[in-house]
């Protein structure tokens, strides 16, 4: 997979790798699950996009009107604001290998595959 | 609905679920000052807007003054990417916020199933569901949760497993072209409640439900006898005419006079100074004006004073329900004293026969309860049983006149008579009657020899001739 989208040089892994990201993380307090999520998604910007990211960090339990213009509803929630088009992650990032086919740093598994 | 529990309310697409839960907050808004909160999950809040604005439910005055909150959560299952695990504190967090900025009594959420397609665990979702309604009966809110209609189950996901105190369906069906929307309360725990479906309507003024079983027999009677409008015919039944808020039944064939007898009552209603409504299915108001006129019956002056309102539709332009709400409506509207639908039998195209009997109770408690005197007149085809009305609905009349054109000796005959009349002295005489440019006469009887003699036989008899098969070529004119 990696070595087709290289082969054929799918625009996209190379464009998102030089792109800005702008990212915002809903959480509600300070639970287990808001903190793995924070956690998970440090990680993920330290080992994918190095000193092209900026991360705002949400907590609805202190400004609950800002849930609703990024139509949020499930938390923890990661919207990815920029590059266009805006990405919306539900769930703590545990799962990796989605979460970076969500901000698009891995190809989707396309059905060929 | 049940205070501070959930309701279910499910139904196929475009069965009036939204309506039915915006309609539940904005008159408990505007009529018990309770405010709302409506979280949509399928319409932006523009287009909420501009289809409650339509329906005379605009929800811009009640947002404006913090009786009403508008909140849209739009769930793209394409832009959503599961990473891990998660929970719904978020929709919590909004609707909380939403609560306590109105400091809502009530809250609808239309339609939550739409979560089940953004969202793929659906073990999560079922428990945050579950956690939701909790959680709703300790804020103590009166909410409305929508579903749609599932093939297998009341709703698509079984929501119906988490709200368990009051289930109601709705149901859009069309019978023989005819839509009819009906509502049925499937539960309502706590509550001896109607088992019933009952069909319901939306129009301008919003949801009305006609409930089926009717009211019972409790309307109190009014005092007061009104004139039939024919002097003759007043003698007739008691002297002194219907009773005050009675159903009349005038049945006949073709041609037999119902129309003039019905116009007739309702001018004799306008020249009492009170208002009278005529539902005509058979012919324009302009048609029942202008035939009316040949019979020396003028209502074009109260026509234009509004004392007379004649509303003519045919049958077929919407449904029995349709009819009936509309009818209520103007009733309800115009507060008439009198009330003349001709002809009920028209109705039969637009409905089965129980329903048109059902309509028709229905009919009859709601002016009953509001002591208006109705007239009904139905056709009659079968010519040798006028008795057996059709739709069988003279155990509601109160009054019942038949008509009959009697054809005998080469020339037809109108006649009259009173079947019956609750409640007093009927006269039990078939009277001939004639509709002359004079106006409607009724004959006295004549008798002959043991017989009543009708047609030109008394008209002989009455130029005191001989009574016999002789041809007399026009009847003679009466007094």
């Amino acid at each position: 997979m990696k070595a087709k989208s290289r082969r054929t040089g799918k625009p996209r892994k190379t464009k998102a790798k030089l792109d800005f990201f702008d990212l915002r993380l809903y959480i509600a307090g300070q639970t287990a699950r808001s903190l793995a999520a924070l956690a998970n998604l440090q990680r993920i910007c330290d080992e994918h996009l190095e000193g092209r990211y900026r991360l705002e960090v949400i907590d609805l339990l202190e400004r609950p009107q800002l849930a609703r213009g990024d139509q949020i509803f499930a938390l923890p929630t990661l919207i990815r604001k920029l590059p266009e088009p805006m990405r919306k992650l539900v769930g703590d990032l545990s799962d990796t290998e989605r979460a970076l086919v969500g901000l698009d740093l891995r190809p989707r598994p396309s059905s060929r595959s | 609905m049940p205070r501070g529990r959930p309701t279910l309310v499910c139904g196929g697409p475009g069965c009036g679920k939204t309506i039915l839960s915006m309609e539940f907050l904005i008159n408990g808004a505007r009529q018990f000052d309770e405010p709302g909160v409506f979280l949509s999950f399928e319409e932006s809040i523009e287009d909420l807007t501009a289809n409650f604005a339509s329906l005379g439910l605009d929800p811009r005055p009640l947002s404006a003054r913090k009786k009403l909150a508008l909140d849209y959560i739009r769930v793209e299952p394409n832009e959503i990417q599961e990473t891990g695990g998660y929970d719904l504190d978020a929709l919590f967090i909004r609707l909380e916020h939403a609560i306590d900025s109105v400091h809502a009594k009530r809250v609808v959420l239309d339609t939550i199933e739409t979560l089940f397609s953004g969202l793929s665990d659906t073990r999560v979702l079922r428990a945050e569901l579950r956690r939701l309604f909790n959680w709703l009966k300790t804020k103590g809110v009166t909410a409305i949760v929508t579903g749609e209609r599932g093939e297998t189950g009341m709703t698509r996901h079984g929501l119906e497993e988490y709200i368990t105190d009051c289930v109601i369906m709705l149901d859009h069906r069309v019978v023989e072209q005819n839509a009819t929307r009906r509502l049925r309360v499937v539960k309502y725990r706590g509550s001896t409640h109607g088992a019933n479906e009952s069909p319901f309507f939306i129009d301008e003024s919003g949801i009305s439900v006609l409930p089926i079983a009717s009211l019972g027999l409790q309307h109190s009677i009014a005092p007061g006898r009104l004139s039939t409008g024919v002097p003759d015919l007043d003698a007739m039944v008691g002297g002194k005419g219907y009773f005050r808020g009675s159903s009349i039944l005038v049945s006949g064939t073709a041609g037999s006079g119902k129309t003039s007898l019905a116009g007739y009552f309702a001018e004799a209603a306008c020249r009492r100074r009170e208002s009278a409504l005529y539902f005509a299915f058979e012919e324009s108001a302009a048609q029942i004006a202008r035939n009316l006129r040949s019979i020396d019956l003028d209502l074009e002056p109260f026509l234009r004073k509004g004392l007379l309102q004649i509303h003519a539709a045919r049958p077929t332009t919407s449904g029995l329900e349709g009819h009936l709400s509309a009818m209520h409506r103007l009733i309800e509207e115009k507060k008439p004293r009198v009330v003349v639908v001709d002809p009920i039998s028209n109705l039969i195209s637009v409905g089965t026969s129980v329903e048109v009997r059902a309509m028709l109770a229905r009919l009859i408690d709601f002016m009953k309860v509001r002591q208006v005197t109705a007239l009904f007149t139905s056709l009659t085809i079968d010519e040798g049983h006028p008795e057996g009305t059709d739709i069988g609905i003279s155990s509601f009349m109160d009054t019942w006149l038949v008509l009959r054109n009697i054809d005998r000796n080469g020339e037809r005959i109108r006649t009259l008579d009173v079947l019956k009349s609750r409640g007093m002295p009927h006269s039990n005489q078939v009277r001939e009657f004639l509709l002359t440019s004079q106006g409607l006469k009724l004959l006295d009887v004549v008798r002959h020899q043991g017989r009543v003699l009708i047609g030109s036989e008394r008209a002989a008899q009455a130029t005191d001739g001989p009574v016999g098969p002789q041809r007399s070529g026009k009847r003679a004119p009466r007094p």
